[in-house]
């Protein structure tokens, strides 16, 4: 894989980021009409790198993540612009089989629950050592070696043992473990986690986000948590980029949105946390639903549910305002709501 | 599998997430198929079925091991007698022990009807598989072709396929007349088989592990033999243990209007063929065979079945 990168990025002139979007736009065709689910995402990540990408179901988050992982259904989904750059190369422009042996040992993924992305009918030692099989070519004990290894790297306990056990003899957060372990086996340089801690207990999501943050840490990966719990990526995240409609709505180092969101829909999902000092008050609930992707509202898409809405929200679809080198806000009246703070 | 609770928290896969879940070396691994053993092993049905299989194979193998007579031996003088203590069953038109023609019709039956539903899992499985994986254009092609097939209604297209590709004045050797047969049953038979291995693919398809599979590397290759195949194998094989019983009555109906299986080989559709005109004068030379052919069918639909709720996860 990497004398196919290095061929496409000829003289290593590429200054930017280990991955970046830009300006990406995926439609997907429906009987319904056309569903535009990414509307011109922009994001990079760097090797030991942390980017936390929040929004709710349907924000075009975990779309983003299929397309960069190439496994976007096409049709109907359609990728109808911009660039994906791994190391400088666009890995849109590449034939399949290239993009192929990215996966795996260069931009890795985990995905939401485990079980369903386990194969059920194979031990999960098995699995882990399909990966070198496939990719290294290496032999059948070797590779189980190295599988035991992986299972004890994401601390299963008493590798060797459960080497043989099938995805449904562990528990939630067990088989969690596998597939991260899948999914570095190779040492990927990105890793992806879609919504990995949300089909789990609370006490064990803590658990995974360390693990995943240790991982990272130890291989210097760069890391994309994609997630809708604001909650989880505190303390893991180095920048978030929170998405509404399809778009990058702000883009923040993470401490700098927690202390001061310059978004109403950040602002409105900082405040929706339950928290112990305002223990009695009515929790605060953004109003009305996400948009239908079928029908944009038009300008800000935000505008239907915004307290800070005004006349030319409805018709100006806001640009995604630079308010330092490191923060952008996709809204008119960003000054505003940072001067606002957060409750 | 002594102790229902344990298996209940393994099957659903819960527990606390923060145990030392180390299993005991008793705990064996338990997947897909040792779960289906250990609901067939408590079914009296799957045992009678197997019994019964494991005696018609034998019979198919080494018909010497139940009959000393060779039913081939014709006595004209006897045709048509009845049962006795020399011959159980009797003699049929020409005076050959319809006993010992039972017993060696058990081997073109059930070679017909293995090798038929092999082929039609070959072909079905083949097309289906391809079908649902590439769908757009390579599913239509299939489907449409299965559907164009399955129009035909099945002795139908058997008379006429049979009738104008092996014309009863040839005298071709056993294997031939077989091989023909066997060709026909399957070209006729696999759009059903399709239709299975289709929709079992296409529901595994789209399941996560899939996607996953892909978003780790695998290609089109190894995601259809490592992921969609063993997934998908349940329906199919359980189609097909039913389809060899189904086969060999097809056979038997094809060799009944004289267009099947004909002498030199042995079967239960011939000798029940050469004495439908006898039955109020000397039924036994009908019966009997028609006994062993329905006892034959039966063993593979029963088996099928048992396999078939024993793989209905709603059953356990």
């Amino acid at each position: 894989m990497t004398q196919v990168l290095s061929e496409h990025a000829a003289g290593g002139s590429h200054s930017g980021a280990l991955l970046e979007v830009e300006n990406l736009h995926v439609e997907f065709h429906t009987r319904a009409g056309v569903a535009k689910a990414v509307n011109g995402v922009t994001y990079s990540v760097d090797a030991g790198e942390t980017l936390a990408v929040l929004g709710e179901s349907g924000s075009g988050k975990s779309v983003t993540a299929q397309t960069i992982m190439g496994i976007l259904d096409m049709p109907p989904g359609k990728i109808t612009g911009g660039q994906i750059r791994f190391r400088g190369v666009d890995l849109l422009s590449l034939p399949e089989d290239q993009r192929r042996k990215i996966r795996g040992e260069g931009i890795s993924m985990v995905f939401q629950d485990a079980l369903s992305a386990l194969n059920p009918v194979f031990p999960v030692g098995w699995q882990i050592a399909e990966m070198f099989r496939q990719h290294r070519g290496t032999s059948r004990s070797e590779a189980k070696k190295k599988a035991i290894e992986l299972m004890d790297r994401v601390r299963i306990p008493a590798a060797k043992e459960r080497v043989n056990d099938y995805p449904h003899q562990f528990s939630g957060g067990m088989r969690q473990r596998i597939m991260i372990a899948m999914a570095i086996a190779l040492d990927p340089e990105i890793l992806i986690a879609d919504e990995p801690t949300t089909a789990l207990d609370v006490t064990v999501q803590a658990q995974i986000m360390g693990l995943l943050s240790d991982l990272r840490r130890e291989s210097d990966m760069g890391l994309i948590l994609i997630t809708h719990d604001l909650g989880v990526v505190a303390d893991v995240a180095d920048k978030i980029a929170v998405m509404y409609g399809g778009r990058i709505v702000e883009h923040a180092p993470v401490h700098d949105l927690y202390a001061r969101p310059a978004h109403p829909y950040s602002k409105g999902l900082l405040e929706s946390i339950p928290r112990v000092d305002l223990k009695g008050q009515e929790l605060y609930a953004i109003k009305g639903m996400p948009p239908n992707l079928l029908e944009m509202p038009t300008g800000c898409a935000f505008h239907p549910r915004c307290p800070y809405r005004r006349d030319n929200c409805v018709t100006d679809v806001p640009p995604l305002y630079s308010i330092s080198g490191t923060r952008d806000s996709a809204c008119h009246y960003w000054r505003e709501v940072l001067d606002d703070g957060s409750r | 599998m002594s102790d229902p609770a344990v298996t209940q928290d393994l099957v659903q896969g819960v527990g606390d997430p923060s145990e030392p879940a180390v299993p005991t070396r008793s705990n064996r691994p338990r997947s897909l198929w040792v779960d289906t053993w250990d609901i067939l092993k408590r079914r009296p049905i799957f045992w009678i079925s197997l019994v019964m299989l494991i005696l018609f194979l034998l019979m198919a193998a080494f018909p010497s091991l139940f009959t000393s007579k060779d039913p081939n031996f014709a006595t004209l003088s006897k045709g048509m007698d009845g049962p006795s203590g020399e011959a159980w069953f009797g003699y049929d038109l020409q005076g050959r022990d319809v006993f010992a023609r039972c017993i060696y019709g058990a081997r073109a039956s059930i070679v017909v009807g293995v090798l038929a539903t092999l082929l039609t899992v070959l072909l079905g499985g083949v097309a289906g598989v391809l079908g649902a994986y590439y769908a757009r254009w390579v599913d239509s092609l299939f489907s449409r072709l299965g559907e164009m097939v399955l129009g035909v209604p099945y002795v139908l297209g058997g008379i006429i396929i049979l009738g104008t590709i092996a014309p009863a004045q040839t005298s071709p050797n056993e294997f031939m007349i077989m091989a023909v047969v066997i060709l026909v049953l399957a070209v006729l038979g696999w759009p059903i088989l399709m239709r299975i291995a289709r929709s079992a693919v296409l529901q595994a398809k789209h399941q996560d592990y899939v996607q996953a599979a892909r978003a780790l590397g695998a290609g089109p290759f190894r995601i259809i033999f490592k992921h969609l195949l063993p997934n998908s194998l349940a329906p199919i094989l359980v189609y097909s243990t039913i389809t060899v019983g189904s086969y060999i009555g097809a056979e038997a109906t094809f060799s009944l209007l004289g267009i099947g299986l004909r002498p030199p080989v042995i079967s239960w559709g011939i000798a029940i063929a050469d004495h439908t005109r006898y039955i109020r004068t000397g039924a036994h030379a009908m019966l009997f065979p028609a006994v062993f052919l329905s006892l034959c069918v039966l063993t593979f639909v029963m088996l099928g079945e048992a396999v078939r709720d024993a793989l209905d996860p709603k059953l356990r």
